[in-house]
């Protein structure tokens, strides 16, 4: 049987995403788990539904391009090489957590992975990544940066400031738009007139398109060819993906604006099951050994929490540090 | 020494400061082939090229974003904000993201940049084009904030600034580019940060000052002289950080102090400074602290009107006067 995910990537490759699609769901839901123990407090915006976006875009990149993000960014961390257990423990508050229990939730960075941030202000990240952009073309880098941001992000001036600017001097900024249809609980039709959104980079003459975001193999591939256009032109290009959050916006939505059955059909297109789903049929994986990786991730995220729950909180001294060089 | 303008002396800071290190780079609105609306930016396209002094669109917020972004990618970014007014479309952009990101992401990532913006009131350019808003910046944490009075420390601060490793909000004042004086040519000559100076010596009273209330301070301490009354001098020229020590020494060496600000008097930096002197010169203080500042309107248009909202040298003589006679 001819193979179609192998036509795409090795063996190797297929399961390690899959494998990251596990370990952000595992992640995920074990914060949701916290957050009502109260171990993890303030605001929680989890990705599950999401995950074949941060995966499959991110294996789509090089290693040294930058990844800048917005608030509902634990998978893109992790995915890039963020340790879970850094991760939870910045969640928690602790010392020894990704920014020292700073940031929180929603500002995870690791500049090390060149994981540039997760930014709370919607849209504060689109000029963030056009300057990175120009500080890598400026050193003449060879990278680019990819922007990722949500549906609700581009009724922000700052979405169209960006995408203008970056025609204009001509950045590599690949513009990824995940597409999940609300902006906390105002449906993508309305609040934007054209709700097309990659239709919407026209009036910057930037490319675009639309891909499948619930697939992971689709997505991998759109960016990697996007990316590769935006480093062959050093211009911007725009993807939107398509997809869907299980849970609500944060920990206190309880998401009453979309109904079950709308839910459900978004389920069935869980990014997981049928991602397992080809790997087995295909003969790439069995069952049990996709199990097995489920497994695996379950005890990661169980140690990264226990890391977390053992760290110790920052000391008092901590406030004052880290404002001035 | 060389005699020259503040302008000049802003733009030689950025020639010797691009010269020195090709990571300094410079972009805002008309920067480059206009050569900036003040002419901070002459000569600089011509000697840098397009790659480093660079036009932008009219997207204010964007430009500082964009600066955030670079510095972050290892460059040192000179933002120009055409002027200080429209920084206010910036805000998100200067204060939660510059002013935060070093110490939301725990301090692992530096942003070495700077925004220059000119700003200050009497030119007739009405309310929306003459605000003093330091006040707004002093007040938010994450930046420094300098606003030199003359030339010397218009280079020295802005090259200080430039090498800094912190952002720094850099504010200079329209009605004193055309102002002269002497100028260190020293390429190394620096003005530290956060470096307060008394620019004139006196014994009775402390005028506080920055900016151009600095030089209106000179002026009435001149006329002050002539009626035998001795006025120290303070210019602040960073308001962060902020020098109290040198203005605490004077206070308590003279016993009386005037704090002249050009920005809105409510919640305004000014009660700040006069609540550090009253804490720290309590028992020193011969009498209270005066205040001279911007009046609380917006800045109204007719020349007539104007004068009344923006400080004048003998606002600062009767507040100095009313600290001689006032007793508590």
């Amino acid at each position: 049987m001819d193979s179609k995910l192998r036509a795409e990537l090795p063996d190797h490759d297929l399961l390690k995403l899959y494998e990251q699609m596990v370990l952000c769901r595992e992640f995920e839901e074990a914060c949701a788990e916290q957050y009502t123990k109260g171990h993890i407090t303030g605001f929680l915006h989890l990705y599950s539904g999401q995950e074949a976006v941060a995966v499959g875009a991110t294996a789509g990149l090089h290693k040294d391009d930058y990844i800048l993000s917005a608030y509902r960014e634990h998978p893109q961390a992790i995915v890039r090489g963020a340790d879970p257990k850094r991760v939870m423990a910045e969640l928690f508050g602790k010392a020894t957590g990704l920014c020292k229990g700073k940031g929180g939730s929603m500002h995870l960075f690791a500049p090390e992975l060149n994981f540039m941030g997760g930014y709370a202000i919607v849209g504060g990240q689109f000029p963030i990544a056009v300057g990175l952009a120009f500080a890598a073309k400026y050193r003449q880098e060879g990278r680019l940066v990819a922007c990722f941001f949500g549906d609700g992000a581009v009724n922000q001036g700052t979405f169209h400031e960006a995408l203008n600017w970056a025609r204009v001097w001509e950045l590599p900024v690949l513009f990824v738009c995940e597409n999940n249809f609300y902006g906390i609980g105002t449906e993508v039709h309305r609040s934007s007139a054209l709700a097309d959104i990659h239709k919407r980079t026209c009036g910057y003459d930037i490319p675009s398109e639309r891909v499948d975001g619930m697939d992971v193999i689709a997505v991998h591939e759109t960016v990697k060819r996007g990316a590769e256009w935006v480093r062959e032109q050093s211009r911007p290009y725009l993807i939107e993906a398509m997809t869907y959050r299980f849970r609500g916006h944060s920990m206190s939505d309880p998401a009453k604006y979309r109904s079950p059955a709308e839910l459900e059909i978004w389920k069935a297109r869980d990014p997981l099951p049928n991602f397992a789903r080809r790997l087995v049929e295909e003969g790439i994986a069995t069952a049990e050994g996709l199990k097995e990786m489920q497994a695996t991730a379950q005890v990661e995220v169980q140690e990264a929490v226990k890391f977390a729950e053992e760290s110790p909180w920052p000391e008092d001294s901590e406030v004052f540090n880290d404002i001035y060089v | 020494m060389p005699e020259m303008t503040y302008r000049d002396a802003l733009n030689l800071a950025l020639k010797e400061e691009m010269r020195r290190d090709p990571s300094v780079v410079t972009w805002g609105e008309d920067v480059a082939l206009y050569e900036g609306s003040f002419k901070v930016t002459r000569g600089l396209l011509a000697e840098f090229g397009e790659e480093r002094v660079k036009d932008t669109p009219i997207s204010e917020n964007t430009i500082i974003g964009v600066a955030i972004g670079a510095a972050m990618g290892g460059l040192r970014p000179v933002a120009e904000l055409m002027t200080v007014n429209f920084a206010l479309l910036a805000m998100d952009q200067l204060i939660n993201h510059m002013g935060k990101i070093r110490y939301m992401f725990g301090g692992q990532i530096n942003l070495p940049m700077v925004v220059r913006a000119p700003g200050g009131g009497g030119s007739q350019l009405a309310a929306q084009h003459s605000q003093s808003l330091e006040t707004y910046f002093m007040h938010a944490p994450g930046f420094y904030l300098a606003l030199p009075a003359t030339p010397a420390d218009a280079k020295g601060l802005l090259k200080s600034a430039i090498r800094d490793n912190n952002p720094v909000i850099f504010l200079e004042h329209e009605l004193l580019y055309n102002s002269k004086g002497e100028v260190p040519d020293d390429p190394e000559f620096l003005v530290p940060l956060g470096s307060a100076e008394v620019k004139r010596p006196g014994k009775d009273v402390t005028i506080v000052a920055y900016s151009r209330m600095t030089v209106l301070a000179l002026q009435a301490a001149a006329v002050l002289e002539k009626e035998g009354i001795s006025c120290e001098v303070v210019d602040l020229r960073s308001l962060k950080p902020l020098d109290t020590p040198t203005f605490v020494d004077s206070v308590k060496r003279t016993g009386r102090a005037v704090v002249v600000e050009e920005c809105w008097q409510t919640a305004g930096l000014g009660g700040h400074i006069a609540s550090l002197i009253y804490e720290q010169c309590f028992d020193l203080l011969l009498a209270p602290v005066q205040r001279v500042s911007g009046l609380d309107v917006p800045m109204p248009y007719s020349r007539k009107l104007e004068k009344l909202c923006i400080p004048q040298v003998e606002d600062i003589v009767k507040a100095v006067k009313e600290t001689l006679t006032a007793k508590y």
